[in-house]
């Protein structure tokens, strides 16, 4: 990680130092524990805040839309797939990119650790290829990193990015032979009834902060739907239903767009497990168009596609 | 001051003699986290946690809380007539309010309970409410409240402190509220001498423990204009998605909306947490939004907390240095951090010429 974190302030160096960037996105250590700072350097005397570790969860391509000029972003494999989304959607141009690519090995969930030291605080976190430490007052205690891993990450089969100007180190191996969606298999064995109560009782601790929402990178409407006034679609309120129907919402808006980055989950301030809602949409996209959102830039996404010789009957 | 001993193993049956006189609510683990909610059952209470996950704030200032109903039907005589919703303000007591919190009520106290406008709801919450402080013997890396007036075993605000002392908690009665809370659970152990000082060496290591330090010292004095126009915020703001996590878990932040919702022919007015972050909370009725931007947005929060407050009230910052929008915020904007910045601006002789200007043109004098 050390070795992404000297080739990412090298790579930034340059660009600034040849002006050939005005901006370089990227993530600093954090001031506290498992969490990294998304940050805009402008100058080479600043690139050696830039860093890279195992909580680089964020997901920069957020940061991209309508930006002007030319930029640098550090990507990971799904950071660089949304940056393909932006491309698609007009939000961002490619002649404007430069893409440090990271071969990404996995991010880890500072929850996962937490719980599993029985909300003891993580003082400080180091880590090597394969493990994790975290110190904290009285105790010492290494994870297996990849027991310790985000959700989406432990079932990633695209950590290479897909489109980068330089790759950062050697592409890693991707995982093959996942079980991409046991997940949604078991929400699709349940009853109606069964399932309708599964998602209220997953969002009953919603406060409407909208993190999930605002640190989306498909999330760049100027006025998001539920801060409509005129009219109104949708309450203020903690009322169940219009909680419920933010989440769905939110959910159908990312069909076919979300890389399942994860960004919105680990973003919670209640630990709601809010990619229950978009990985169903995700895997009724797949396997009903053959689509994986942001991989190229060839295929149009397929809610913006319309062909009068669909093959569905319902047109 | 009146000080009791409370033994761990009697503290469920000290609890449940208190059901007949008061509400209780307290703290309940759910799932990863501990939050505040109404008690049925004395044992789910849980004082292991080292802070909650929401403030406890919302026991008087709920998220959502409904405050008049009303009828559209032309046919009632009460038609279009807001009618309060009646509510509970039975005597009530909040057992584990960490001292942080209860710094907060009374600094929230400053905006609905003053000479000119006193909060109804907010007030007759408060007034029936006891409040049993819980002080921290661990407290987190992100605390800093001995930066901002507080501190882990700080009694403003409580009517009794719990400390923690091992095998039996001293309570130390601070109020009449507290005095009656103890009337109404009838058996009562004196405090010892020996448990006093070993409760004393607690808060002495606790205090000891915050690490986290903050200087706010140059805040008041600093000049508004200045500070507004700090080149610190373009790097401030930029990592903030304008979520509301921040001040939704905070203890101070005490913005709402006020909402009719009409279902069919009857309706409420509810009033809702609102967020200086998001865009819609300045928007005007003629589309105009003096915070258009990100940067204004978090300029904002910073400055109400931190400035604003600081000149209006003369009483410190609006900050009680719980850390929980350190903690929580996805993408760790740190107001120790922005304090620091704040705190360390250059002094007024030293600005850019520009910012002089308009200070002199706001403030001809």
């Amino acid at each position: 990680m050390l070795k992404y974190t000297s080739k990412i302030r090298e790579t930034a160096r340059r660009l600034l130092t040849e002006h050939r960037v005005d901006a370089v996105i990227g993530f600093r250590k954090g001031t506290v524990p498992m969490i990294c700072q998304p940050v805009l350097i402008t100058t080479p005397q600043e690139v050696d805040t830039l860093y890279w570790d195992s909580f680089c969860g964020v997901n920069l391509a957020n940061y991209l839309p309508k930006r002007q000029g030319p930029i640098a972003i550090v990507a990971k494999g799904c950071d660089a797939r949304n940056i393909v989304v932006h491309m698609s959607e007009n939000q961002i141009k490619r002649d404007q990119l430069f893409i440090i690519g990271i071969p990404c090995k996995a991010m880890g969930d500072r929850r996962k650790i937490t719980r599993a030291l029985n909300g003891q605080e993580v003082l400080e976190v180091t880590e090597d290829a394969d493990t994790i430490v975290a110190k904290g007052e009285g105790f010492e205690m290494p994870f297996n990193k990849a027991d310790v891993l985000q959700d989406n990450c432990a079932i990633c089969i695209h950590r290479n990015p897909v489109i980068y100007d330089k790759l950062i180190g050697e592409p890693v191996p991707e995982q093959d032979g996942i079980d991409r969606y046991a997940d949604v298999q078991k929400l699709e064995a349940m009853g109606a009834d069964e399932r309708w109560n599964y998602f209220q009782d997953l969002v009953a601790p919603c406060i409407r902060c909208y993190a999930c929402r605002d640190v989306c990178p498909l999330c760049y409407c100027p006025t998001c739907f539920v801060d409509e006034s005129r009219p109104q679609w949708l309450g203020k309120s903690i009322d169940p239903t219009d909680t419920m129907t933010f989440h769905l919402l939110r959910a159908f808006h990312c069909a076919g767009r979300c890389t399942d980055c994860g960004a919105c989950e680990q973003a919670c301030p209640m630990g709601i497990r809010v990619r229950r809602f978009t990985r169903k949409l995700e895997k009724d996209v797949l396997e009903l168009y053959a689509y994986e959102a942001g991989m190229t830039m060839e295929a149009r996404p397929p809610l913006d596609v319309y062909r009068p010789d669909d093959s569905g009957d319902f047109i | 001051m009146n000080e009791v001993k409370i033994q761990k193993e009697r503290f469920a049956n000290f609890l449940n003699s208190l059901t007949d006189s008061y509400r209780l609510y307290g703290p309940v683990r759910q799932a990863d986290m501990v939050n505040f909610v109404p008690i049925r059952d004395t044992t789910e209470i849980d004082l292991s946690f080292q802070n909650t996950r929401l403030s406890s704030k919302s026991l008087f200032l709920p998220q959502s809380e409904r405050m008049f109903e009303y009828s559209l039907d032309p046919a009632r005589d009460d038609a279009h007539i807001l009618k309060e919703v009646p509510r509970d303000y039975s005597p009530r007591a909040v057992i584990g309010v960490r001292p942080c919190d209860a710094k907060a009520f009374k600094l929230l106290d400053v905006n609905f309970d003053t000479q000119e406008y006193r909060d109804p709801w907010w007030v007759r919450a408060r007034q029936s409410t006891t409040l049993v402080g819980l002080g921290c013997t661990t407290p987190c890396s992100t605390c800093f409240c001995t930066s901002v007036g507080g501190g882990p075993f700080d009694e403003e605000g409580l009517d009794v402190l719990l400390v923690d002392t091992g095998e039996a908690f001293l309570a130390k009665v601070l109020t009449e509220k507290g005095e009656n809370l103890f009337d109404a659970a009838k058996t009562i152990e004196p405090a010892d001498e020996e448990l006093v000082q070993k409760a004393l060496a607690i808060e002495q290591e606790a205090a000891s423990k915050i690490v986290s330090r903050v200087d706010t010292s140059r805040l008041g004095e600093l000049d508004t204009l200045a500070l507004y126009e700090a080149d610190f915020w373009e790097e401030v703001h930029f990592a903030c998605i304008n979520c509301g996590v921040c001040t939704y878990v905070c203890p101070t932040c005490w913005c709402f909306d006020i909402q009719d919702e009409t279902h069919g022919r009857a309706g409420d007015r509810i009033r809702n947490w609102d967020s200086c972050m998001f865009p819609l909370f300045t928007l005007h009725a003629s589309g105009h939004n003096p915070r258009e931007e990100k940067l204004q947005r978090v300029r904002q929060r910073f400055m109400h907390k931190l400035k604003y407050y600081v000149d209006k009230y003369k009483n410190g910052v609006a900050c009680v240095g719980c850390g929980r929008c350190v903690q929580y915020c996805p993408v760790n904007i740190d107001i120790r951090q922005v304090c620091r910045l704040m705190n360390a601006i250059a002094p007024p002789d030293r600005r850019p010429m520009h910012a002089c200007n308009i200070a002199w043109v706001r403030s001809p004098s």
